[in-house]
């Protein structure tokens, strides 16, 4: 609670003191610059143990699941939150316009699908003119690989525009910093940043969002008492504890039994763990922080002769799949992956001077029973690793550029 | 007595392995430049030196601290939880503003050090063998930081952020803390008794011990500077992200990329043969080639595809050098019996 | 090499209990009981059988690591070697049942030639075994990724997952069936020439050399078995989780710990084939245990790191004590200072 308090305290100092110290660590200065390094000290960022809740983001998102969203339904990924808007008539251009994008890495199937997504948005934007070229650095997962990176699109000078898919958020802040400084357009997406110095920070709503979606189905669906499993991926990435964070909160007060496990989305660690809650008694549901590797956990149920749980996944096909096949009790949550076009339409909104909204947040909508054969049909012929929500149906490479990856 | 004269035609033969080491980092560097120019990219600018040396010194920090260990004859594979716990203690240390800038890096330097001599001390009082003592110390420390930190802590002042973004002339001040790091390595190899018990433990404990050398001692020290000098990388990489972070470590994959920088530099993995010299020169070719990489857009999963064949393609290089140079001997390459 | 020796059987059985190949199978027992008591349904003999099938994959990976290990190397491209085989399954068996056998000897030619290419660059390019099948390991990663966008399309068809999902009778698993299979090979495999030299290979390459053996063919031949132990792991985990890039991941650390646990000497020469196998399924009985336990997910590490180094250490006690009354060990010089750590090449060389 302590720790809680004086962090609530210093949120904004740390703000203000992260942009002033940015202006001494700018990758490019000379030594000199130690000279304004007089900035106040910044505090925590983050707490650890285990205090990843924050109930007033956690109210936020709770209103935010019904909130109306600006712009056509039929368009999701330009649809936003009305709210305070980014001016961007200085940077609006006829000359097609350089991208740089730090990406984090690629390395699981939902990075996997929007990626692609954001190749056939880039083609397209190529096509109408409005973009050149997009140079991509992609930082296998790796912070420091990511500030490097970022440094270099900085030193070569040669961006029109950043876009940043950043690694984690604490350890990336400096270097978005000093990418704002430069003056061009900052995009920020997925992940955020402790710095609101970006032209706009596209997301969908947010991880609580989802653990309040999923948990509230589980309570829906389970009596009081129930034997749940958490499977989740891994640690300390903030867009999964804040998951989690929900989830638990409300499926402790609901009063159900709670197991959490780290998976690493490994399949086979997976279903052992099933097959050994399974073993100990009974399990009425299963909760995941990502769809990723939904069956195994199924066919651990199936292995053991035991009753399918009430179970939510994610709008990963393999997930949407399965749950059609054995007509379980289900939902799939929805991280919206068609967040990964935005980014290039907010260039095409910079590039045209229209604003653009300082938070962008994007609807999550999570895919119920009676939308999955719908989602199923619009998909059919997709791999297994592919999202529902995707987003990219009327993209010029569609099907075939998710289909053959 | 016998340790020294044992040191003699190793020498020899590490200097030629050296001179190899930088015959292929100068092909990397030509073939990259004429690679990136064909893209119509300009390789050799300013920016993209400085980001091929601040690659380079993280891994050359954990890099020369695995070389003194690979030489004793041991490995170290607990070196990314070593960096990230060094990033933890430096950043929540640091917390409290410019006054806990020294406490902070004494206080992550003492904590690696002590690691590493635990290392050292379970590797040679408890005769466990290095791979597994270390993997073991790496999964005690991984579930620490785990269950401790779920996110990042701590908090760098900007007057410490300043080393992670200087450059002095054009070079990374973190590179040139580096080098130096990596000139007192090579002293302490070459100018010292310690150095020269390293080389003859590494080469044969038994003669060693027969020759009156406690084999124990600089094992236990190997260790510990290992741990220090990826202490050192984990708080760079604190000056570079602003905030400790438990995962920061294992996030590079310091701890194979290490052990393969350090046989790239000409070391033998089975002890008694190398130098700090050789193993910056294999750093600096996994920077140069990383960076080619990057800036030619290569699809990151090609990326290991490569990364892995010029690990072999160029230790097979060396060793195929060392074996022609003595064919009438029983001692093939790696196994260095006396 | 305890066990291949002649002696009586009472003898040898009680010699070896105290040797650290012998004492993996107390380990086992304590552990298994240990699980047992803290969840009674364990002791089902349905739950036992389908604990055994799904152990299978690790306890074979540890017997193909085994055979590498005891001649003195390392394979550290298992996991890659499996992921390798899990995307072939997704991507060339899918989900045509007419592709199955074909799909199947596909896998195994694949796992065939990464064990020569390990093998030969070890062997005949001088290359440490850390270092080639380390960069084995990310060329295969980096390929198999790289040619399938990061992923397989999907599982392979059911009736080829139901090697690895299935049972004999529908009460016998066959990846129960198959570890038998493997382990009475194994064993058998190492009481056959080839297995004897492969120890004294592992023992001391200068005296093997020196005595005529063809280092290149029985190293090489050790890592064939390593990637193809690989790939039959490789066939039953598709079966048993499905296709995942990550499925694989970890098993050449959780092999080598495994046969390290069963009482393997790394730097070669010494150790007991089954014992890997039973160091493998310890492994699995100490999750089990930290799990059912209830201990934080994120302190298992911790759990494991602590109980590995003392494993080992004990072993390294009880190898020492073990040894001791036996003099009569032919005088075999000094071991490989190879890969081999100081403190086991001082100990070795001291006792002699």
């Amino acid at each position: 609670m302590m720790r809680k308090r004086r962090m609530g305290l210093t949120v904004a100092a740390l703000a203000a003191a992260t942009m002033l110290a940015a202006c001494s660590t700018d990758g490019s200065v000379s030594p000199s610059a130690t000279g304004d390094a007089s900035a106040p000290p910044p505090a925590e960022t983050q707490a650890s143990g285990g205090e990843w809740f924050d109930q007033a983001v956690f109210d936020e998102q709770f209103e935010q699941r019904s909130a109306t969203f600006e712009g056509d339904p039929e368009t999701p990924w330009l649809q936003y939150i009305d709210g305070p808007m980014t001016d961007t008539a200085e940077w609006a251009s006829d000359e097609p316009m350089r991208v740089c994008f730090a990406n984090a890495s690629i390395s699981n199937p939902w990075r996997q699908t929007g990626f692609i997504t954001m190749q056939q948005q880039l083609a397209a934007l190529q096509e109408s003119g409005v973009i050149e070229s997009m140079e991509v650095r992609d930082a296998g997962d790796d912070d420091n690989t990511q500030i490097a990176d970022i440094d270099f699109f900085i030193a070569q000078g040669d961006c029109d525009v950043y876009i940043i898919s950043p690694n984690s958020t604490a350890a990336l802040t400096p270097a978005v910093d000093r990418a704002c400084e430069t003056g061009k357009p900052v995009i920020v997406f997925d992940r955020g940043v402790d710095t609101d110095c970006a032209t706009t920070f596209i997301h969908p709503i947010g991880g609580y969002a989802w653990g309040i979606d999923t948990a509230e189905f589980l309570i829906d669906n389970l009596e009081p008492g129930s034997n749940i499993v958490a499977l989740r991926i891994l640690p300390g990435v903030d867009v999964l504890e804040h998951r989690w964070a929900a989830a638990e909160r409300l499926l402790t007060e609901a009063g159900m039994t709670v197991d959490d496990h780290f998976t690493g989305a490994d399949p086979t660690e997976i279903k052992s763990i099933i097959t050994d809650a399974l073993s100990a008694g009974e399990v009425h549901g299963v909760w995941m922080d990502a769809g990723d590797g939904a069956v195994a956990a199924i066919e651990a149920f199936e292995d053991a002769g035991a009753e399918l749980p009430v179970m939510t996944g994610e709008d990963e096909m393999s997930f949407l799949r399965a749950w059609d096949e054995r007509g379980m009790t289900a939902l799939a949550p929805v991280y919206s992956n068609f967040q990964w076009r935005t980014p290039l339409l907010a260039v095409e909104m910079i590039a045209n001077g229209e604003p653009v909204p300082t938070e962008w947040v994007l609807p999550q909508e999570p895919i119920e029973e009676d939308e999955r054969a719908d989602a199923l049909a619009a998909n059919e012929g997709m791999p297994d690793g592919h999202y529902a929500r995707f987003g990219g149906e009327d993209l010029p490479g569609f099907p075939e550029a998710w289909q053959d990856r | 007595m016998s340790a020294v004269v044992g040191a003699r035609p190793v020498r020899r033969r590490r200097l030629s392995t050296t001179a190899i080491v930088f015959i292929v980092l100068a092909a990397v560097l030509v073939l990259s430049a004429v690679l990136v120019t064909a893209a119509g990219k300009p390789f050799f600018t300013a920016g993209n030196l400085a980001a091929v040396l601040t690659l380079m010194s993280i891994l050359g920090f954990v890099a020369i601290g695995q070389t003194l260990v690979i030489i004793a004859g041991s490995l170290d594979l607990s070196v990314p939880y070593v960096v990230s716990t060094a990033s933890i203690i430096g950043a929540g240390v640091m917390a409290q503003g410019p006054a806990g800038i020294v406490p902070g890096v004494l206080a992550a330097l003492a904590v690696s050090a002590g690691i590493g001599a635990v290392n050292g001390l379970i590797v040679t009082g408890l005769r466990v063998h290095g791979f597994i003592a270390t993997l073991g110390v790496g999964l005690i420390i991984s579930g620490w930081l785990g269950t401790s930190f779920q996110g990042s802590f701590g908090s760098a002042p900007p007057e410490f952020r300043v080393i992670g973004a200087t450059l002095i002339a054009g070079v990374p001040l973190s590179t040139i803390i580096m080098l130096a790091c990596a000139a007192l390595a090579a002293l302490l190899l070459h100018r010292t008794r310690l150095g020269h018990h390293l080389y003859a433990v590494g080469g044969s404990a038994s003669v060693a011990r027969l020759s009156g050398v406690r084999t124990k001692v600089p094992v236990v020290v190997a260790h510990a500077l290992c741990s220090m000098l990826a202490g050192l990388a984990g708080l760079l990489l604190l000056a570079r992200t602003s905030v400790g972070s438990p995962t920061i470590g294992s996030q590079g994959g310091y701890d194979l990329m290490s052990i393969a920088a350090v046989v790239l530099g000409g070391t033998l993995l089975a002890g008694g043969v190398g130098s700090v010299l050789g193993t910056i020169g294999g750093v600096a070719i996994f920077a140069v080639l990383d960076n080619v990489m990057s800036v030619l857009e290569v699809n990151p999963f090609l990326k290991d595809f490569i990364r892995g064949s010029v690990i072999v393609l160029a230790v097979a290089l060396y060793a195929w050098r060392s074996v022609q140079r003595r064919p009438p001997r029983f001692r093939p390459g790696k196994e260095a019996a006396p | 090499m305890i066990a291949t020796a002649q002696r009586s059987l009472g003898q040898r059985f009680l010699s070896g209990l105290a040797t650290p190949s012998g004492a993996v199978f107390v380990l086992l027992v304590v552990l298994l009981i240990g699980v047992i008591a803290m969840n009674p349904n364990f002791a089902e003999p349905g739950q036992l059988v389908r604990f055994l099938s799904r152990t299978a994959p690790i306890a074979i990976a540890a017997i193909g690591q085994f055979f590498v290990i005891v001649s003195g190397e390392f394979d550290l491209s298992m996991g890659a070697v499996i992921a390798t085989q899990v995307v072939i399954a997704g991507n060339v068996i899918g989900q045509d049942e007419a592709m199955i056998l074909r799909g199947i000897a596909l896998m195994l030619a694949v796992g065939v030639v990464v064990g020569v290419v390990n093998g030969l660059l070890t062997t005949v390019a001088k290359v440490p075994s850390f270092i080639a099948t380390l960069g084995m390991m990310l060329a295969l990663y980096g390929f198999v990724r790289f040619l399938t966008g990061g992923a397989a399309t999907g599982n392979p068809v059911d009736s080829f997952r139901e090697i690895g999902r299935g049972a004999l009778f529908g009460v016998v698993p066959y990846p129960v069936l198959i570890l038998l299979a493997v382990g009475l090979l194994a064993w058998l495999v190492m009481r056959a020439p080839f297995g004897q030299t492969l120890l004294a290979v592992g023992d001391n390459p200068v005296t093997a050399r020196l005595a005529g053996t063809r280092l290149v063919l029985v190293k090489t031949s050790a890592f064939v078995l390593s990637s193809l132990a690989a790939t039959v792991a490789g066939i039953l985990l598709v079966g048993y989780a499905g296709v995942h890039p990550s499925v694989g991941q970890g098993y050449e650390f959780q092999a080598i710990t495994a046969v390290v646990l069963g009482g393997a000497v790394l730097g070669g020469g010494r150790g007991w084939v089954l014992s890997a196998a039973a160091g493998a399924i310890s492994l699995e009985l100490l999750f089990t245990l930290l799990n059912i336990a209830g201990i934080d997910a994120t302190w298992r590490p911790t759990v494991q790191g602590a109980i590995i180094i003392a494993a080992v250490a004990l072993g390294a006690v009880a190898w020492r004590s073990a040894r001791k009354p036996k003099p009569s060990r032919p005088a075999g010089a000094t071991g490989p200072a190879g890969t081999a750590s100081i403190p086991t090449t001082t100990t070795r060389s001291g006792e002699r």
